[in-house]
């Protein structure tokens, strides 16, 4: 029908359309009014409200034609809604704007509006229906699934070399290091939520552990970072272990909620501990990480070591640091992936992956479930641990509020976001959720608002995550695609139990 | 075999089992039919150790297994397919029967993956399938087929014909046979379909409410008024 209506659009039904669009337009009101029009703001005599009534008419102006357009489109206009929506986009981009939030949505509802139009010239239809776009996300997700295969060991070629290149000034590595800390984080909690199938809520806990250890350790007992690095993470597996005895008998939301309980208690103790953990004001002066002991990145370093810069024959550079430290982190972030790829090859990592599916199943298969979800609990933990003494040593300084449930809620919307278990798709969403927002920083106030509208976009049009699509860890001889039973018998024998030769031709 | 005496079972204040008496022989096909909710699957559960019998004894092959951890009993050779198949639907079929094998000797499971396949050469065709994706008699023999991997003595099964089309249990049924006929394996087998479930026993019993009110062989209860009247009407 609306294929029809497509190459012979019929007359605009003018008063619904624009009923229609008035709807929404007031939904937007009623939206923007508490989140964009009133604005608090600190006055010398207490907090103060600011309005901001022009960008709220800017955003409900805007909304209410976003919304016009979707019906044209509907209604068989896609090719000038199209051009509209593009031109919309382009002035975004190009033309000043008084304000910024009027540049924001002109510019990603103009791209919106004008995908849609794209899509409903190329089939011929306004929308898709569910099944048909996950079916199309899914087959995507497969095919980044199957590129990832030579898309990954580019990507760490990339990441490897990044340093080197011109383009690596102080600021870019700073973000790639902020990059590569929540992919490692995402990495980390991915093991408990994506393979084993427990939402944690409080894998910030973890992180705060492993910092504090190092912290902690350093400032009482002078230990070193290489020192420190390894206890961390076996204190933060630990804390792992002990939270894990009580809360894993506790299943979904119940389970949430106790770790979610878990997190804000370590955060709580570390302020309030005040004479171990320093309170609120945190632990200043850890120190910095030395060139595996031997060399120090100082200029004059302390009597007895060496300088770094010396030893390699280079001129000093506070540079020589950062990109030490960037690569510190992308070795640990690649400790995680490569653990995680192997360990699903292995009973572990099959039993984590069972016990998500179904967890009674499970028990009747002959798998201890509490030992291998606290595995997984104290192994994600370890992981979080060495990120969090990483996080410790690159600050030079911790305090409690690094660790608040936000940081949980981040890690975990990239898991979430990226498709659960999937590996890249950890990657794709860190760089959404991380990368986005610091690329927009002159965005300030709305960062938050568009990073709050990208997940409920994400959730409505692709509610499995970005890239939920999983590969079997094991296929049958000669069953391949390739059709040499070489890759499968690779996968075979790596699941320990390699199937004998022909044995299921 | 499998002995369970005087065996009760709570949900909280409510008894589900009332002091249930079974015997099963090794070798033997043993069906277990009865109303619904009148504690079948409640019993295969507390053999498997969740829910605990808050009384009574269960042994097998001699050994007391009333008080131990469900995932032990696999070790011994008790395998179970419970209700409602329970399958890793995001797991392909092969990954499914992987991990069936998980607590098997290593080096059985070409072996093992062989003689499901051939059981059900079904599975065969799909084995790289997502296991949710598949039809649900093909779930059913996966179920099975995933039970077997473990190479147990005793196959526990609740309710294999469940929702299946007349040949599909037919199919079913045949490989229950097949088993315990050429692997000499011991099947206990909760059934709502009286009929097919009584004439490939060796022996059945009858719970009514939480309590087993007849026994004897398979033959002997078909034969019976009441059974008939109870579970068989409405004809085969
Ligand atoms: N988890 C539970 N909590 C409380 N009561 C339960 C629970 N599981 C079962 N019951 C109750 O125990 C009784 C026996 O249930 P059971 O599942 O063993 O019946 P069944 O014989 O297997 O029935 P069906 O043939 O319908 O599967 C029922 O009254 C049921 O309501
Ligand atoms: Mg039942």
């Amino acid at each position: 029908m609306t294929a029809i209506s497509m190459s012979s659009p019929r007359a605009i039904a003018w008063p619904a359309i624009l009923k229609e669009a008035a709807m929404t337009a007031f939904v937007a009101l009623l939206l923007t009014i508490p989140l964009v029009g009133l604005r608090t703001v600190d006055r010398p005599t207490g907090l103060g409200l600011e309005t901001r009534w022009n960008e709220v008419a800017a955003a409900v102006g805007l909304v209410f034609l976003g919304r016009l357009g979707l019906c044209l489109i509907r209604e068989g206009h896609a090719v000038t809604v199209l051009v509209l929506a593009a031109a919309a986009t382009a002035a975004g981009f190009f033309i000043a704007m008084p304000t910024e939030a009027l540049r924001v949505i002109l510019i990603g509802g103009g791209a919106v509006i004008a995908i849609r139009a794209i899509l409903a010239i190329r089939t011929g239809r306004s929308k898709l229906s569910q099944a048909e776009r996950d079916k199309r996300m899914d087959h995507i997700a497969a095919q980044v699934q199957h590129a990832s295969r030579w898309l990954g060991p580019i990507a760490v070629v990339v990441a490897l070399a990044f340093p080197f290149t011109p383009l690596a000034d102080r600021q870019l590595l700073d973000i790639g290091i902020l990059l590569l800390t929540y992919i490692m984080l995402g990495w980390g909690l991915n093991i408990v939520v994506g393979l084993a199938g427990l939402l944690d809520l409080g894998y910030v806990a973890f992180y705060a552990v492993g910092a504090y250890s190092y912290a902690l350790l350093a400032h009482y007992f002078g230990f070193s970072f290489w020192v420190c690095l390894p206890l961390a993470g076996f204190l933060a597996a630990m804390s792992g272990v002990l939270l894990g005895f009580p809360v894993l008998r506790l299943r979904g939301d119940y389970f949430a909620i106790v770790t979610l309980g878990f997190g804000e208690i370590i955060r709580i103790i570390l302020i309030n501990w005040y004479q171990f953990t320093g309170g609120p004001n945190g632990i200043s002066g850890i120190p910095r990480p030395s060139f595996f002991g031997i060399a120090d990145f100082t200029r004059t370093p302390a009597e007895g070591t060496a300088a770094f810069h010396e030893m390699f024959g280079l001129e000093f550079s506070p540079l020589h640091r950062i990109i030490f430290l960037y690569y510190l982190i992308l070795v640990l972030a690649l400790v995680v992936n490569l653990f995680t790829m192997r360990v699903r090859k292995l009973p572990l990592g099959r039993a984590w992956e069972a016990l998500r599916e179904d967890d009674i199943a499970c028990a009747s298969l002959g798998i201890n479930r509490t030992n291998m979800k606290l595995a997984a609990f104290a192994i994600a933990a370890m992981f979080g641990g060495f990120a969090g003494s990483f996080f410790a040593t690159r600050q030079g300084f911790i305090s409690p509020e690094s660790f608040t449930f936000i940081e949980s809620a981040i890690i975990l919307a990239i898991v979430v976001l990226g498709g659960m278990g999937s590996q890249i798709g950890v990657v794709v969403a860190t760089l959404l959720v991380i990368g986005l927002p610091e690329a927009f920083r002159e965005l300030a106030d709305y960062r938050m608002l568009t990073f709050g509208m990208g997940m409920v976009l994400i959730m409505l049009w692709r509610p499995r995550g970005l890239l939920a699509h999983r590969d079997p860890t094991i296929l049958l001889h000669g069953r391949s695609k390739g059709g040499s039973g070489g890759p499968a018998a690779g996968t075979a024998a790596a699941g320990g139990q390699g199937i004998a030769g022909g044995s299921a031709k | 075999m499998l002995k369970v005496s005087g065996v009760h079972t709570f949900y909280g204040a409510i008894e589900a089992l009332k002091g249930v008496d079974i015997e099963i022989g090794a070798g033997e096909i043993v069906s277990l039919i009865g109303a619904n909710g009148a504690g079948k699957s409640t019993l295969l559960m507390t053999i498997c150790g969740s829910p605990r019998a808050r009384m009574g004894r269960i042994t097998f092959e001699g050994q007391d297994i009333t008080q131990m951890p469900t995932y032990e009993l696999v070790r011994l050779g008790i395998a179970q397919s419970p209700e409602g198949r329970r399958i890793f639907p995001r797991m392909s079929v092969l990954e499914n029967l992987q991990m069936g094998s998980i607590t098997a000797k290593p080096g059985s499971f070409a072996n093992e993956l062989e003689r499901v396949l051939t059981l059900f050469p079904r599975l065969k065709e799909r084995i790289s399938q997502r296991a949710g994706t598949m039809s649900g008699g093909e779930q059913q023999m996966l179920a099975i087929g995933r039970a077997l991997m473990s190479q147990p003595r005793l196959l526990l099964l609740d309710e294999p014909s469940l929702g299946l089309a007349p040949l599909v249990v037919k199919q079913i049924f045949q490989a229950v046979k097949d088993i315990n006929r050429e692997q000499k394996m011991t099947v206990f087998m909760v059934e709502q379909n009286a009929f097919h479930a009584l004439k490939l026993a060796h022996r059945g019993y009858v719970m009514v409410n939480g309590k087993v009110t007849m026994s004897g062989t398979g033959a002997e209860l078909l034969a019976n008024e009441e059974v008939r009247s109870a579970y068989l009407e409405g004809g085969h």
